[in-house]
């Protein structure tokens, strides 16, 4: 029998000659991470362990991104025990002050998570990076603090779900609706424990940006990583920025699966997930039959802030003006892809139509800062969850869709589809 | 390892952001995350687990965000125990990580209504309902995890490894 693509990286990365699902494991990363929430626990349990340094200061990054620029006192304290720490034991990688990104738009871009790599992070959404054809998956600070001092970490061989998305996607439709159905069609622990492989024809023409979007949020199925095989799009996007050498992996042909599903997505519509489950989810046709009244919209995050996203904003948001009932809020998720989206003339599209811009940070997708949501307020959010209280008051509403509908939303002052906003192209 | 107390009862998909919430994040104190635990799903957890400390819960417990700041808060508000249809693998690994024991009873945690008396037994893999009489045999932990759990989470089993010179 062979091995899926998630179990030859796994494979590669352990001492046993050969693994199967359920075994536990003990693997070699070789990137790890954390943030502002997670790495100041994960530095008082790694002082505790008695290591004195960190396994490798190239192969780890802290980036404060949740609570920056800090939002009170108290984070203001994490972030400065995280800056002390990079500093006193030389970690290579700290993004602070302004080279702060969200991380899982930051790091594929900086090529520190590559193709082959087994990667953990303290951040659920850690598991973004398997779109590069890398075993990634998130994990607690405690784990984190172990990964630090020895570079390794305990794992259980995942079994492997497949995916194949058939067909040709219409306009308007992204890595979002893809894996908003995908958590539509099997529930928030649809992949619980396992590895969540996507591929087929319409995988294969997607940008990296969307691969992205899709495996960001294998998460919200409940699975431990989701993985896409690298193709020629992968490697043109890796080749300009890999900082190391990498390894190209891919499932075999006799390679065993727990389900396949096989969808064709033709027809499929962008997909809205009402509250308070992302897999609450109904095709946008139906949406705005119900004229859902928003309060707020927000674009961006580690799900939906990267640069394909903002330009798809800006085409619907072009030489309007938002609706007056509603705030609009636009997060470019890293230095670099605001810098693109001022260049590009993006970032005047959204300030004109009266769009508040955010530097990079997660704060609003969970109900942080900048644009937390009163009580009985309803946003519609490019993010990933829509939990009780994910972005602000306990009785609050998220829904969660794609760029396209949360900019043509913005415009409306209700959830609405893009073909119902004029655009120019 | 031998654990009695009352039932306290949630459902399915109890996210971490509503066992402690992203605005509570700006801590790492386990009392201070403690005072918050859990309000935005029930206001009256604090009083509750006054009396009922063992948490019986349905699927995909603790779903969500990786934060260990979840089970920490559970363990500091005094929860003795979390049994659970399943759980979310993260927090199954933090949970493990940080010595807050759980366990999995996939097919019968219907049958543990708040309230009742439960004894958990990890020495002989035995849930006990002592209102109900009835009991339920459980799933021994992989030998690794029991480990873990043995050596009272995963910073002492660190700590040993130093000690055994294995770094």
């Amino acid at each position: 029998m062979g091995y899926t693509i998630t179990e030859k990286i796994l494979l590669k990365h352990t001492n046993s000659k050969e693994i199967s699902p359920g075994d536990l494991i003990f693997v070699k990363v070789d990137f790890v991470l954390a943030n502002d929430i997670t790495a100041p626990l994960a530095i008082k349990e790694f002082k505790k362990i008695g290591v004195e340094r960190v396994f490798d200061v190239e192969r780890i990054a802290l980036i404060p991104d949740h609570y920056t620029p800090n939002k009170d006192i108290k984070s203001a304290q994490q972030v400065k025990e995280m800056r002390e720490f990079a500093r006193e034991q030389g970690i290579k990688y700290l993004y602070d002050g302004g080279m702060v990104g969200i991380e899982h738009a930051l790091l594929p871009d900086e090529g520190l998570v590559l193709p082959g790599d087994c990667i953990i992070g303290a951040d659920s959404h850690t598991c973004t990076y398997g779109a590069l054809g890398a075993f990634s998956t998130g994990v607690g600070s405690t784990d984190l603090a172990y990964a630090m001092a020895f570079g390794e970490i305990w794992l259980r061989v995942p079994e492997s779900i497949k995916v194949i998305f058939k067909g040709k996607i219409s306009k308007w439709i992204s890595g979002k609706d893809l894996i908003l159905y995908t958590i539509g069609k099997i529930g928030v622990d649809g992949a619980r424990y396992k590895a969540l492989e996507f591929t087929g024809e319409v995988i294969r023409h997607l940008s990296m940006s969307d691969r992205f979007t899709i495996c960001n949020m294998a998460i919200e199925a409940g699975a431990k990583n989701g993985i896409i095989e690298p193709d020629e799009i992968t490697l043109e996007y890796v080749k300009s920025r890999a900082k190391r050498r990498f390894e190209i992996f891919y499932s075999d042909k006799d390679a065993n699966y727990k389900e396949i599903y096989e969808w064709d997505v033709s027809n499929l519509e962008p997909m809205v997930a009402f509250p308070h489950l992302p897999s609450n989810v109904y095709p946008i046709s139906e949406v705005v039959k119900r004229n859902i009244y928003i309060d707020q919209v927000y674009i961006g995050s580690c799900t939906n802030g990267r640069l394909e996203d903002l330009r798809i904003a800006a085409m619907i948001l072009k030489g309007k003006k938002i609706n007056p009932n509603l705030r609009l809020i636009i997060t470019p998720a890293t230095p670099s892809i605001y810098m693109s989206a001022l260049r590009e003339g993006l970032i005047e599209i959204f300030l004109s139509s009266g769009a508040i811009i955010t530097p990079p940070s997660c704060g609003p997708c969970l109900g942080g800062h900048l644009g937390v949501l009163a009580e009985g307020e309803k946003a519609i959010s490019t993010t990933n969850r829509n939990f009780v209280g994910r972005m602000g008051h306990p009785k609050s509403e998220v829904y969660l869709s794609n760029p396209a509908v949360a900019a043509a939303s913005a415009i409306l002052g209700r959830i609405a589809a893009p073909w119902e906003v004029e655009v120019k192209e | 390892m031998i654990y009695e107390g009352r039932a306290l009862c949630y459902g399915d998909n109890i996210d971490t952001d509503v066992i402690i919430p992203a605005r509570y994040l700006n801590t790492t104190d386990p009392k201070e995350l403690a005072l918050h635990c859990m309000e935005d799903l029930d206001p009256l957890f604090k009083e509750k687990i006054k009396e009922k400390n063992i948490l019986v819960v349905g699927e995909n417990f603790g779903c969500g965000s990786s934060r260990e700041h979840a089970p920490i808060a559970l363990k500091a508000s005094g929860i003795q125990c979390i049994i659970a249809k399943s759980f979310a693998r993260i927090f199954y690994r933090n949970a493990i990580n940080i010595g807050l024991p759980i366990i999995e009873l996939p097919f019968a945690i219907e049958k543990i209504k708040e309230g009742d008396l439960i004894k958990v037994n990890f020495i002989e893999g035995l849930i006990e309902n002592l209102d109900t009489g009835e009991s339920f045999k459980i799933k021994p932990f992989p030998p690794l995890i029991q480990d873990i759990i043995n050596k009272g989470g995963l910073l002492n089993f660190a700590k040993e490894r130093i000690k055994g010179g294995k770094l």
